[in-house]
């Protein structure tokens, strides 16, 4: 590898990455405390207590130095373009987290009497009211505390309506082969057994595989919409007919919600039950891996088995929060991720519902622009007009890999597309712009892709190696697995 | 609708660059591109309020916020699983760098090295606090992470039922029954002075200490786990485990716990992160994420996401778990604050908490009308029965301007729950200890 200009010696640059043990001397610190201010009280016996915890000893200069250095090692939306599909990389705005840090939220406890936290409370049950109104159905627990978990939540609702009405035979799920892993994986969490169901040549769910599977032991179809082909799936609306018809119910799966947001709602299509990513459509910050949430929005006849605690207004006009009658339970130790559910509440409200057309419809076209664009250097799967994002298949040069695109990409500053992702496409690229990337941003995507382009024509193996210019080069994943090095130790340096 | 492109200040397409783009797309407006979308159910009106201007909106949520009778204003003695710690004020600004709040999970490890070395560190420092061989990359919370140790033992033993201790946080018992149950693994409850195992028992789960702040006997609960073949599951407050012997030195075989004690806001409920550790010989089994060190092309030192193999993303319905997005950000919050606080001062902040909670349960038990129903060791937290419902003493004392303990009435008569950490002053518990003094009279 050829060394950046200015790039840091290679054994400067591994001391910045010391990890917190190794840099840690005894008789450092990085807090002030406060002696106790009480009478001393006698302690317990001594075999009750440890005298063996290590954890570093480092100041608070030395925290913020390694902890920026660090920062700096992260693409991100504030950094760079993140063009991941299936993931709505959108801007973050900093108008929610100012809110959600405000103390009388972030100091408020969940355990707290009904009447001490009005305004947690109201805050919730405006939420639900937006959400419900999004998605067009009329119930809403906004307890789950993630996407995946909102999934879970969500078919454990649809099984426990189906347990309720004397249908517990019922325990087969259809899953498109599109759709996202979590998918089957929440399924079998669920009790369910999972059959996979194909795709059309045009990129639709295959009805007629829906049709033989829908029988007595039919529980219900997972269904992603748009798909995570990025399209609106044309046979969506009848999928959900055949499958009431057969005495099943449908979950949606609202990950790519983003393409819909006032345009239709996904509760119109006969979708029974839908989950949100807040940390997609809502603007919330994704955090390098969480926290999101993943609130879930239900039919009437759903609505008693929803997961709790769900905030309800009384007669009175103040708020309260109540599990459902036939509640399938709580999904975690407290009332739901509020900070993120607040953040989400923010962003709504300044952008209104006004906003929301302007997102879906901005989100749409620099999807379909990138197509237009892109479309001469990839092999497109399904030649059609996109919703949110669009999936191309990087089989066009020898060398020019999604794997190597990708990798490339990066040191052009850009983030790498979801790759290989969804299974059905091979050599899967998947591009999702969202609204807030500018038209100069996407040129200038555009531009990168046909140097890189023109680089693996001229040099079939120049993007194998690929990145260059990032921190690192490529790491030894097999190496991680085999033995696997999963925390510092004394010995291992 | 306004088409103008200045309702949103994070959409940057102005009218010209729409039409540009549009024409390279080959329509003729944005509409055209909702095609495939049935006319029937397009533009079907969304029943939002008009937008709101920054200005007004900070306003309006700060006075909502205001609505709660919270922490900030009040001395709060409330605690039964969320606890008030004091965080140093370094934490909140670094942790939400642009760089690490705005970054995805980390997929591409050459440009998430920051993530991935700070789930490193989380992943040793709370195995080291838990006294653990492991550390995943962390949980959606407490409860959660408890819940899919109970998955993890059922797989690990073969085995389909769970015993949880009566003592153990109902909220938590609630959990892992949600996610249990729906896998056909029964969960049964069971007291802790002579808790029934069966030969189907995968696990038995306790919590140190426990939902009534007690120590109970973890030696003696591991032990009477491992005779039945089962494991010994512990659900711990990281905050305790500076003082008091952590899990692996019982044995325990699987040890979770709530991150939110390691100075993480209460929020009203999240998002937190679930601490999850377990022997070394169970990676395999691991629910989430594990981030591991490996090298580059160059010989040079990396993380990556590894194991991948158990995970949704792979292995779809034979996934160890479906989890995907989890609580990272959270889980470098943790991570922050072990680093400042070190092993000196995590320590002073546990025995600071023991030393408060002591002296305001001593005051309170001189008490006329008061007394503590348990006589078990304590950490921060303990029961109290009062002269009269705790609902009506909860109401009093919020009167007085203090949040009081959790109604634990269900289980002891005119029972309330107290917590008291560092962040307590005397003069805080004093003025508790007038408060309750006043409503017994």
């Amino acid at each position: 590898m050829t060394s950046m200009p200015g790039a840091p010696l290679r054994e400067e640059a591994h001391n910045r990455r010391r990890l917190l043990m190794e840099r840690s001397r005894p008789g450092r610190t990085g807090v002030t405390l406060p002696a106790s201010d009480v009478p001393p009280q006698l302690m317990p016996e001594q075999t009750m207590l440890r005298d063996d915890l290590q954890l570093p000893e480092v100041t608070e200069g030395e925290v913020v130095r390694y902890f920026t250095h660090l920062s700096q090692l992260n693409f991100s939306i504030d950094t760079n373009f993140y063009p991941l599909g299936s993931c709505t990389m959108k801007y973050n705005p900093k108008l929610n987290e100012a809110v959600a840090a405000t103390s009388g939220f972030a100091l408020a406890h969940p355990a707290q009497p009904e009447a001490q936290v009005q305004g947690c409370l109201e805050a919730v049950f405006r939420l639900q009211t937006y959400l419900q109104e999004v998605s067009g159905l009329p119930s809403a627990s906004l307890a789950p505390l993630a996407g995946a978990q909102g999934e879970l939540a969500g078919i454990l609702t649809l099984r426990a309506a189906l347990d309720a009405r004397g249908d517990s035979n019922r325990r087969k799920m259809l899953i498109p082969d599109t759709a996202h892993g979590t998918n089957p994986a929440s399924a079998a969490m669920a009790g369910f057994q999972v059959v996979s169901i194909p795709s059309t040549s045009g990129g639709d769910i295959d009805l007629d595989a829906v049709r033989a599977e829908a029988d007595e032991t039919l529980a219900g179809v997972m269904f992603t919409q748009p798909t995570t082909l990025g399209l609106f799936d044309r046979n969506a609306v009848e999928m959900c007919r055949i499958v009431h018809e057969a005495g099943g119910l449908v979950y949606g799966d609202g990950a790519n919600m983003n393409a819909l947001l006032g345009r239709a709602k996904l509760g119109h299509f006969g979708f029974d039950v839908v989950h949100m990513n807040l940390h997609k459509t809502f603007s919330t910050p994704h955090g390098g891996g969480g926290p999101g949430a993943g609130p879930i929005c239900v039919t009437e006849a759903l609505a008693p088995f929803l997961p709790g605690p769900i905030a309800v207004q009384r007669d009175d006009g103040s708020y309260g929060s109540e599990m459902p009658a036939h509640t399938i339970g709580r999904c975690g130790g407290a009332q739901g991720n509020f900070g993120v559910l607040i953040r989400a509440l923010t962003y709504i409200s300044l952008l209104g519902g006004e906003g929301m057309l302007d997102i879906s419809g901005n989100a749409v076209l620099n999807a379909n622009y990138l197509l237009a664009r892109l479309r001469p250097l990839f092999e497109l799967p399904y030649d059609r007009s996109v919703m949110h994002e669009v999936v191309f298949a990087a089989r066009k040069r020898p060398g020019a890999t999604a794997l190597n695109v990708s990798k490339r990409l990066l040191d052009h500053g850009f983030h790498a597309p979801t790759m290989y992702f969804p299974l059905v496409v091979p050599e899967a690229l998947m591009i999702e712009p969202t609204e807030t990337e500018s038209k100069e941003t996407l040129d200038s995507f555009i531009e990168t892709l046909e140097r890189i382009d023109a680089e693996a024509a001229a040099d079939e193996d120049f993007l194998r190696s690929a990145p260059y210019e990032t921190p690192i080069s490529r790491l030894d994943e097999a190496r991680a697995a085999r033995r696997p090095e999963l925390r510092w130790r004394p010995d291992n340096e | 609708m306004s088409d103008s492109p200045l309702t949103s200040p994070f959409i940057p397409n102005t009218d010209d660059d729409r039409a540009a783009m549009l024409a390279e797309v080959g329509a003729s407006a944005v509409e055209e591109l909702f095609g495939d979308i049935p006319e029937r159910f397009r533009h079907p009106g969304l029943g939002l309020p008009a937008p709101v201007p920054e200005m007004e909106l900070r306003a309006e949520m700060t006075a909502l916020a205001q609505r709660n009778f919270h922490a900030g204003e009040h001395p709060s003695f409330l605690g039964a699983g969320v606890y008030h710690h004091f965080c140093p004020a370094v934490v909140a600004p670094l942790v939400t760098r642009g760089e690490f709040l705005t970054s995805y999970t980390p997929y591409q490890p050459e440009v998430s090295q920051g993530t991935l070395q700070g789930t490193f560190e989380f992943q040793t420092l709370t195995a080291q606090l838990f006294g653990m061989e492991v550390s995943n990359a962390g949980m959606y919370d407490g409860a959660s992470s408890l819940a899919e140790a109970a998955l993890m033992a059922c797989r690990v033993t073969k085995r389909s039922r769970v015993a949880v201790l009566d003592t153990v946080n109902p909220h938590y018992v609630d959990t892992v029954r949600f996610y249990a149950q729906p896998q056909g693994i029964e969960v049964y409850e069971t007291d802790p002075a002579s808790p029934e195992l069966q030969p189907e028992t995968a696990c038995l789960i306790s919590q140190y200490p426990n939902f009534f702040g007690c120590l109970e006997d973890s030696q003696a609960l591991t032990d009477l786990a491992h005779e039945q073949g089962a494991l010994a599951v512990m659900s711990c407050d990281p905050t305790a485990l500076a003082m008091y012997k952590p899990p692996g030195a019982f044995g325990a075989d699987i040890a979770t716990g709530e991150g939110q004690a390691l100075g993480i806001p209460p929020s009203f409920g999240g998002p937190y992160v679930g601490i999850f550790t377990c022997r070394q010989e169970y990676v395999r089994q691991l629910p989430g994420r594990i981030a591991g060190r490996t090298v580059d092309t160059e010989g040079r030192t990396g993380y990556v996401l590894t194991l991948q193999p158990r995970e949704q993303h792979i292995r779809r319905e034979h996934a160890t778990s479906n989890i995907c997005t989890s609580t990272a950000l959270i889980g470098l919050w943790a991570t922050m604050y072990l680093a400042l606080m070190g092993k000196q001062g995590l320590r002073h902040v546990a025995e600071l908490c023991y030393q408060k909670a002591h002296y305001a349960a001593s005051r309170i038990a001189e008490l006329p009308g008061y007394g503590l129903p348990l006589d078990a060791p304590f950490f921060q937290e303990f029961v109290v029965s009062g002269p009269k419902p705790a609902a009506e003493v909860g109401a009093a004392l919020e009167q007085r301007g203090i949040i009081g303990g959790l109604d634990v009435s269900r289980r002891y008569p005119n029972g309330m729950l107290f917590c008291v950490t560092e962040v307590n002053t005397r003069d805080q518990i004093d003025r508790l200890v007038d408060a309750l003094a006043e409503v017994g009279r």
